[in-house]
């Protein structure tokens, strides 16, 4: 299995075909539908930003809250489709990854493809599978979402699969 | 022990573990699909699905962490005995006392809101629990709880079917909800149908029927033969695990049905995850209370 660390360059994102089975290490940004529902609206009104979303990576996932001696409970992906309606304007400001599980919409197709960006599906369910890979926590902005706050991760073999392409390529036609 | 202690032990262990029938279906799943499923790229892609959920069970077990994220809501059947004597405050008392332990102590993520439209205030501790009431023969108390996430939930839904479309109208149903759902909920996914009744009675018996051990069917062969042929047609799909394509798509249908309108075929259709968290506590009219 190919090894990556993140944020992925230009060229590694153009290498990577729907199906290939990867394992990112490096640092994240989690967000789920609230999150993408304030950065929209953000782009919208013309605001900045609360970080950079040049080259940068997002998981959507909100976690369970963290047992004693660990820094994250459980922290598997939660459905992307919910979040279609705001990806492809955060992928016009730099987004380059998002991780989550399940479909897209063809709008974001046509902006991954726009982009070169990537869509990468995480083992549903999977949450203590994926809190075993989280080496820190950071937090970034919206911290009165509580689970849905963003964060920021540090990760080291976090398992995926290729799921949309920079070139359109998806393990969800059939 | 009393019953408050019951709920909250059953359900400190549900966030973490699945019941034998479920793990064995899993078992099941990740065998048929090295079998059958070719080696193709799809097939191998629902392989590395169905591995990871193994080594998510495992890891869940050791570091005593919910297997998923998404602790769900409780949804709760309260099956009371026409004999009991146990107050029903008693017993609602017990289930939202033990549904606010096992929250806290089983580090369950705050996933309930207030109310749906306008605010969507958290409440903080994932009560209430959603409880439905059925009187019952005999002198138990049976308290079923899931643990109903929300990636699943979202993919439910409710058709009002020709009351002469028969088995094959079923069938063609299901299987649309389950291409709508595509790899949304999760799979390989668990099936509960609901059929007649009204439209709420349906959704009522679809849930309930996630309940049944998944490893045993209807009572009745006909409802029996209509839960192999659904379950048939959904393999067909080839949706696979995770959604990437694969044999196995669903790991059982199970279907409650009861009397209904001339007019009407009501069919739920409750899409649950693999991860299918459920419990079932007894509470005999000598226990504690």
């Amino acid at each position: 299995m190919r090894e990556f660390t993140l944020p992925l360059e230009e060229k590694e994102i153009a290498s990577l075909k729907a199906y290939d089975r990867i394992v990112l290490n490096g640092s994240l940004y989690v967000g789920r539908d609230q999150v993408h529902r304030f950065l929209f609206e953000m782009i919208e009104k013309g605001e900045d930003l609360p970080v950079d979303l040049t080259g940068a990576t997002i998981f959507y996932m909100g976690p369970s809250p963290a047992p004693e001696g660990m820094v994250i409970g459980a922290c598997g992906p939660t459905t992307s489709a919910r979040m279609d309606p705001f990806s492809p304007a955060l992928l016009e400001k730099g987004l380059k990854v998002m991780i989550g599980k399940g479909p897209r919409s063809a709008e974001v197709i046509d902006a991954i493809v726009r982009t070169k960006a990537l869509y990468l599906q995480a083992f549903g369910g999977c949450g203590a599978l994926y809190a075993n890979t989280v080496k820190s926590v950071k937090p970034v902005a919206f911290d009165h979402l509580g689970p849905e706050a963003m964060i920021e991760l540090q990760v080291e073999g976090f398992a995926v699969i290729v799921a949309i392409d920079s070139q359109g390529g998806s393990v969800f036609t059939r | 022990m009393s019953l408050t202690e019951k709920i909250r032990d059953a359900l400190k262990w549900a966030a973490v573990e699945l019941d034998e029938d479920v793990l064995d279906r899993l078992h099941w799943a990740r065998t048929t699909e090295a079998e059958r499923g070719g080696g193709t790229v799809r097939s191998e892609a629902s392989l590395a699905v169905l591995d990871a959920i193994l080594e998510n069970l495992a890891i869940a077990k050791e570091k005593r962490l919910p297997m998923c994220q998404d602790t769900g809501l409780f949804l709760v059947f309260v099956d009371v005995g026409r004999e009991s004597t146990m107050a029903l405050s008693a017993i609602e008392k017990a289930i939202h006392e033990g549904c606010r332990m096992a929250v806290e102590e089983a580090y369950y993520r705050r996933s309930v809101v207030e109310e749906p439209v306008f605010e969507r205030k958290n409440t903080g501790n994932n009560l209430p629990p959603a409880i439905y009431w059925d009187l019952v023969d005999g002198s138990d108390v049976t308290i079923r709880i899931l643990l109903k996430g929300f990636g699943s939930e979202n993919t439910s839904s409710v058709r009002m079917l020709n009351p002469t479309g028969g088995s094959e109208a079923v069938i063609k149903a299901v299987g649309e909800i389950v291409t709508l759902a595509g790899g949304k909920p999760c799979p390989p996914i668990f099936i509960g149908l609901g059929i007649g009744g009204t439209m709420d009675r349906a959704a009522y018996l679809s849930k309930r029927a996630l309940f049944r051990d998944a490893r045993v069917g209807h009572e009745d062969p006909r409802y029996r033969a209509l839960e192999e042929e659904v379950l048939a047609h959904v393999q067909s799909l080839e949706v696979g695990s995770g959604g990437m394509g694969g044999v196995i798509t669903a790991l059982s249908v199970a279907i409650e049905a009861e009397p209904t309108h001339i007019a009407g075929m009501p069919l739920a259709v409750s899409i649950n995850c693999w991860a299918d968290r459920k419990v079932c506590v007894v509470h005999k009219e000598d226990d504690d209370a």
